[in-house]
Formats: structure tokens, sequence, C-alpha cells
């Protein structure tokens, strides 16, 4: 066996390392990891459908497209205030970040359901 | 109102020779056969002659004092029918009642027994009872003269006869004598066995005298220094009365010094052009009625009431019949008591001692040459009685508007069935048109001349209709005066000609107009109209000489006032006058016209009369297109995607679980539980609001109620991650 490493060699050790070093994060971070990904399907199907059936109610199209990218957009933001790791927020308890994530989310939500019409 | 039509019709004669043309209409005479009408309850039978031939067309145009007077007739009674009848069944007044009672009395209606019986009681109560007013007495009284109400019972007459007899020692005022002087003389017509002779009646006489003037005009009372003739005619009739209540003799000379008075009281009198005689008061009398007619109808009373107790009176003829033609000249009046008063005298009139008028009239002052009438004449008193045997003669034919006239000296014959007198044929050249004949009335007995007032000579406008021929009527396109084209026309009958010019170009249109009589006729309208197929229309006189009737248009001058506008023209002719009676007005056909462009600056042609229903009418109804509806997906399509995305969901609650979630940090002790199960709750309730607020709330209640729960929510989720906050540090740090 002295082959040179393949491409798809390559790629499957990148996809391998990724995925252990990914399972040591922590458990409350994966959720909010998942959460992201879930908003984008949403919005991912909400195109999809709108490129089928034509944007004519544009508003309520973007109200849900906007929900999903606001939500996940602060999921994320959520996550950076969260990790432990990040030395910037040392002392910001993580409870104080989760309850900006929650008024933050309401108040986004509050104007989505306004223009969703 | 009639009165004041007729009043400014005759003030219209008054100012001199006014050349007023007025278009007169043909008026259909309707001739109605005479009747005779009896009835018992009233004193004199009647012939009623029922013409309405109105008198108001005729005063005004020609100022030569031409008028018809007629007597009354059928309108009077069904005005007096009208203004008259009581409402709710009953008089409001003794005073109204007796003013309607004496009209129903001279017209000959009748009244219901209902009404007459509730008068008749309202005589009885009003002259038992106390009233200190003699004015009611008299009112009562004369009701129940015109009645016979039964007033005779018991002693009531003669207690009332001994208050009367009181108010006359304490009179005063014109006014008091006038009231109970009046009642006792009705008392004495109605009861004669009660005693209602006066004392004093020259004691009497003289204090009623006293308030006389020096101009014939008495005074109401000798304080107010007011005269007015009303308040003569009202003190003739109470000096009369006194001297018929006299029981003993009055100084002769007072009498005579009071006929004296009366004739110049004539110095006075008014006059109308028409030969109408009036007096006119400025003082409004006791009832604030004022006005020639009350005047008028006072004196003529109380002349009337004089001249039948003391012998004639020297009064001209001629003012006693203008005296008449005065409350005729009024025609039908307006209101009740100008009616009451009119009727009251031309009743003093009718029968009087001094002259009785005699009026002529003309049934019908329309003759028509067509169908040969024949003028018919009427001689008759004021009230429409016959009058005496009589013969009527015309004298003169005036034609309208010169002065000069033919002399006929023609007698006319008298038919004794219908009680007129007939002219059978028409003088010689009375052509058609308007002329004013002139007649006179001779009595047949010479003796009868100090009985009868007929006037001189009485002129009465007369309108002669006939049919006007139309002849060498013709209408020809002239180029540069030659004849181009020529075409006869059959005037008044239909035409259809079509023609055409150019601006250089001329139209003649002729025609001649001939009377029955071969003379030439020239009507009071004669006009030729081109109207333009957009509506613009020019209207053209078409001028004369003698016989012959011709118009010229030259288009070339007329270029400018037809606005240039080229195109089809119809031609109008328009022949009339009151005289004709086959006046026409018949489109003749048309003509094309070419003229030449508007220039620049010229004149828009008028704008025509916009019809107003299209501007104004309903507009055609608006039937709104809606944008069409997008398309929308179909519903399947959206319930698919709509379950496609709760797949994702799905999956992260699978996730979820797969990441193994738990709830350990969930607090234990009741109060952070509480908190927390708030905390939660809270969120749930403001996703809630959302939802409503998409369904049906609106921003402003959800804002409220959002700042609301948010303040709620605010406080719980402190306490809650408080709470949890402070159990990781105590984590930490152990």
């Amino acid at each position: 066996m002295g082959k040179s490493p393949t491409t798809k060699d390559d790629a499957q050790a990148l996809f391998h390392s990724l995925r252990s070093a990914y399972s040591a994060t922590p458990t409350n971070l994966k959720i909010i990891d998942l959460y992201v990904v879930f908003a984008v399907f949403i919005a991912l199907i909400q195109v999809v459908y709108m490129a089928v059936v034509g944007s004519f109610p544009f508003n309520s199209f973007l109200s849900g497209v906007l929900s999903c990218v606001g939500t996940a957009v602060l999921a994320v933001c959520l996550r950076i205030q969260v990790n432990k790791e990040n030395k910037e927020f040392k002392d910001l308890p993580p409870e104080h970040a989760f309850a900006d994530f929650v008024l933050c989310n309401l108040v986004l939500h509050l104007v989505i359901m306004n223009f969703l019409g | 109102m009639e009165i004041q039509r007729t009043k400014s019709l005759m003030q219209r004669g008054k100012i001199g020779n006014c050349t007023v043309y007025c278009v007169k209409t043909h008026r259909r005479r309707l001739r109605l056969p005479f009747r005779l009408v009896s009835s018992p309850s009233i004193k004199f039978e009647m012939m009623w002659k029922l013409g309405f031939a109105f008198l108001l067309v005729a005063a005004a145009s020609i100022c030569e004092a031409a008028a018809i007077f007629s007597p009354i007739s059928e309108a009077h009674r069904s005005a007096a029918l009208e203004l008259f009848s009581p409402a709710a069944g009953m008089f409001t007044s003794l005073e109204e009642a007796s003013e309607s009672l004496r009209t129903f009395e001279v017209l000959g209606i009748e009244i219901g027994t209902d009404l007459k019986d509730s008068t008749c009681k309202s005589v009885v109560d009003a002259l038992s009872s106390g009233s200190p007013n003699s004015k009611d007495l008299y009112y009562a009284l004369r009701v129940s003269s015109v009645l016979k109400c039964k007033i005779s019972e018991g002693d009531l007459t003669g207690g009332v006869a001994l208050r009367l007899k009181d108010f006359v020692k304490d009179a005063k005022s014109l006014l008091d004598f006038y009231y109970s002087i009046g009642g006792l003389v009705l008392i004495k017509d109605q009861a004669s066995e009660v005693d209602v002779l006066l004392e004093d009646a020259d004691g009497i006489f003289r204090s009623v005298k006293d308030l006389s003037q020096s101009d014939g005009k008495w005074r109401y009372n000798s304080n107010n220094p007011e005269s007015s003739t009303y308040a003569a005619g009202i003190a003739l009739e109470t000096l009369s009365g006194i001297i018929t209540l006299k029981s003993s003799e009055i100084d002769g000379n007072l009498i005579h010094a009071l006929k004296k008075d009366v004739v110049k009281l004539f110095d006075n009198v008014d006059k109308y052009d028409d030969g109408a005689y009036y007096f006119d008061d400025q003082f409004v009398d006791a009832s604030g009625h004022q006005g020639p007619v009350s005047a008028t109808s006072s004196v003529v009373r109380g002349l009337t009431t004089l001249a039948s107790t003391s012998g004639s009176l020297n009064i001209p003829g001629d003012k006693i019949l203008g005296l008449a033609r005065f409350f005729l000249g009024i025609g039908v009046p307006g209101t009740g008591k100008d009616l009451y008063y009119q009727i009251d005298a031309l009743a003093c009139l009718d029968q009087n001692r001094v002259l009785v008028p005699l009026i002529l009239s003309l049934p019908a002052s329309v003759l028509s040459i067509t169908s040969q009438d024949k003028l018919k004449v009427k001689v008759t008193t004021v009230l429409g009685s016959t009058g005496p045997p009589l013969s009527v003669k015309l004298m003169q034919v005036f034609s309208s508007g010169s002065k000069d006239a033919s002399i006929i000296n023609k007698e006319l014959k008298f038919d004794h069935k219908e009680a007129v007198h007939v002219l059978d044929a028409l003088p010689a050249g009375v052509d058609v048109g308007e002329y004013v004949f002139a007649f006179e009335i001779a009595l047949s007995d010479l003796e009868h001349k100090k009985i009868y007032a007929t006037g001189g000579r009485t002129k009465v406008p007369v309108y002669v209709t006939g049919v006007v021929k139309v002849e060498n009527d013709k209408v020809e396109v002239l180029e540069s005066d030659s004849v181009e084209t020529q075409q006869k026309l059959d005037l008044p009958g239909k035409n259809d000609v079509a023609l055409a010019a150019n601006h250089l170009q001329k139209l003649r249109f002729s025609f001649q107009l001939t009377t029955p009589l071969q003379n030439p006729f020239k009507p009071h309208q004669a006009l030729l109209k081109l109207r333009h197929e957009s509506g613009v229309e020019h209207s053209f006189v078409v001028g004369n000489s003698g016989k012959l009737f011709e118009t010229t248009l030259d288009f070339l001058g007329l270029v400018e006032n037809f606005f240039y506008l080229s195109g089809k023209y119809d031609i109008e002719l328009t022949v009339g006058d009151a005289a004709m009676e086959n006046s026409f007005l018949q489109p003749l056909g048309h003509i094309e016209l070419d003229l030449p462009d508007a220039p620049e600056k010229s004149a828009r042609p008028p704008a025509q009369p916009i019809n107003p229903y299209l501007r104004y009418g309903p507009k055609p109804e608006i039937a709104h297109v809606f944008r069409s509806q997008e398309k929308r997906p179909p519903q399947e399509l959206s319930y698919a995607f709509l379950g496609l995305v709760f797949v994702p969901f799905l999956a992260f609650l699978i996730g979820l679980l797969r990441l193994g979630v738990n709830m350990k940090n969930f607090p234990t002790s009741t109060i952070p539980a509480a908190f927390a199960i708030l905390f939660h709750g809270g969120i749930a309730a403001v996703l809630g609001l959302y939802g409503l607020f998409w369904l049906k709330l609106d921003l402003f209640t959800t804002l409220k109620t959002l700042g609301v729960m948010g303040i709620f929510l605010m406080f719980v989720g402190h306490r809650a991650l408080s709470h949890l906050a402070s159990a990781s540090e105590k984590v930490k740090s152990a």
C-alpha cells in the first residue's frame, strides 16, 4: 500500500475529523446548532414554494423567510454569547444571553406578524 | 288678485294716449242658453244671461275709453260661494254673516237650513244679551232682516228698540248714530208694531249734520279732524234713516242743504278714461278696510237710501252710470269684503230713485266674417234684469288706431226671444281687424229719461276675424338680380322646397295677403326663420308695401351674421295676427348654403342650449371592471407544502431527543418553579397573542396587550433566570 492519498480519502478523513471534533462540543451548543439548521430548512422550503407558485403575496413570503432567517441569526448570537470558549463574553451569564434571545425573538415575531398580512 | 290686475289696467288707461300693442288671443266665446232662476225666498226673480265676455282684454289697448262692461254673471255667484262659505258651518261674526247673507240675497243663492237656524239662534242671543254695543245689535238686526228670523217673540224687539233709542240719545260719533238709527229702521221693517219713532228727530239730524265738511266729506266725530268719503256715505244713510223715523217734521231747509252737500261730494269724484267714476279714500275706516271700492259703495248706498226717503237728487246721469261702470269694471273681486261692497252697491243701483243705470254689453265681442256672425248687443240693468223698451243705434265705427270714423247711424233690430239687439250685417268696409263701435241708446218712452241713465255714446271694442288669403307666394334664388331658381309655394299648406345657394347669391321670398273684402292686410307677425342643422337660428321680418310682402336675404352681407356656417338650413315662415283665423307657422323646406370658411377672428356661433336631460339626467351606468384576481396555486399544493414545513419541526424535536435534552435544570422548589412555569406560560401567551393578532386583532390592541404581558414577562423571567443564574453560580463556586 504505498498509494498517494486520493482526494476522496482526504475528504473522508476531513469529514471524520470534523465529526469527532464536533462531538466534543457541549450539548447546549448542539441544541442551538440544531435549531439554526431547522430554521434554515424551513426558509429553504418556503423559497422552493415561492419558486413553484410565484411570489403573489410577496409580503407574506418575505415575512416567512425573514422570520426564519432572523431567528437563525439570533440563535447564532446566542451561541456566541453562551460559548464558554469565547473569551469576549466571559462575564456574561448565559441566562442573560438567553433572556436577550427571547426578547429579540418576540420583537422579531411581532414585526413578522404585522408584515404577514 | 283680480281687482289689482284690473286696477292696473285701468291706470294704464289713465296715463293718456298710450299705444300699447298687446297680443290678444282669441277667446272662444261660450254662449249658454239663458236660464230663468226663481226662488220663492228671494223678493225679485232675475233673468240671468250667462256670457263670458271678460272685459280685461278690451280696456288696455285702445285708449279711447272703449271698454266692455258686462252685468253680474255666473262668475260672481261662484266667487260668492267660494268666498263666503262659512268655515265649520257657522259664521264667525254677525258682521260677516250680514255681508255674506246680503251678497247671497242679491245673487239669488240659497243657504242651508242648518246654517239659517244656527245664525238665527246667534241673532236672538245677540239681541237678548245686554250688550252695551250698538254695533252688535245693528248687525244682528241686519242678519235677521235677510233671514227673516222670528224676533218678535215676547218683547225682544221692544226691549231692543228702547235700548237703541237710549244709544241714540248718548251717541257722540257718527258710527254710534249709524248703528243705532240703522237698527231702529230695521226694527221698523221687521216688527212694525214696535214704536221706533224718534222724538227729537230735528235735533239728531242737526247733530249728525254738524259733522259734515264743506267739501262734501264727513268726519267720524267732532274731535277727529280727519274726514272721509266712506263716512259721507254712512252719514247719508243715517240721515235718511232719521227722516224715516221722524215723528215730527224736520226743517225742510236742512234737507235742502243736505242735498246740496251731496252734489258737492260729487265734485270730488275721480274718473277713469273708460267712463268709470269712483270715490277714493286715504283714510282707513273703522274696520281697517280702505280703498275706492268701500268708499264708493258706501256713497252709493247712502245716496240711494237718501233718494228713496226724501225724493230725487240732482245728480247727472253720466256720473251714476260712471259709478255703475266702476263696479262692473272691477270684474270679480278676490276678497269677500270687496265682493260684498260691489254687490251691495250694484243692488242699490239696480233699483233706485235717482237714476237707474242701463248697461250696454256685448255677449260676444269677437265676430267672424267666415261664419257670418251677427253683432249682438244687450241692454240691461247692472244686475242683469231687463231694461225698459228702447232702441240701440250704431252711430260710428272707428278702425283701430285712427281717430276718424265712418258715420253709420243704423238701428239694430230687437230680437224678443233672446232679448238682444242684433245688427243684421256688418257695415260696409268693416274688414278683418280691430274696431271701436259707438252705440247710442234711445229710450222709447220719454218719461223714462228721468228714471234711467243711458249715457251718450257708448264705445265698445269689437274684433272682426276672417280668413286671410295668401297669394303669389314664391321663393327665388337670385344671381346678381337675375332669377336663377324659382319655386312656387302653396301657403298656408304644406311645402317642401329644396334650394341651394352660395354666398354670392340672394334669396327672395314674397307673397301677398288679402282679406275677405280684397283689402291688403298687415299681420302682427310675418317672420322668416332659417335654422342651421346645428341648431343656430336666424329670424328675419318680412317687410311689406301695400299688399306685397317681400324679403330679400343677401348672403354676402349676412355671411358674418350666419357665423360662416355652411350646410343645410331649414326655412320656416310664420304669419300671425289675432284677427287672422288662419295664422300659420309652416316649414317651407330647406336651402343648402355654401358660405366661405370662417376667418381667424370671426365670432363663434352661439352655444345651443344643452338638453337638460343629457346634462342633468342620469348618466350611463359604469360597470366597474375589477382587477382580475391573481392566479392562486391549487389548494392541494399549498396544503402539501404546509405539511412539508412541519417536517423540519419534527426533525428538530427528534434531534433534540437524540441529543439527550433533559429538564434537570428545572427548579424544584415551589416558588422558583412557579416563576419558571409562569415564564414559559408568558412566552406561550405572547406567541398566542401574535397568532390572534394575525387572525383578527389590530396592531393597537395587540401592542397594548403586549405591553401588559411584556411587563409581566419581564418580571417573571427576571426572577426565573436570576434564580437559575444563582444556582449555576453556586455549582461553579462549589
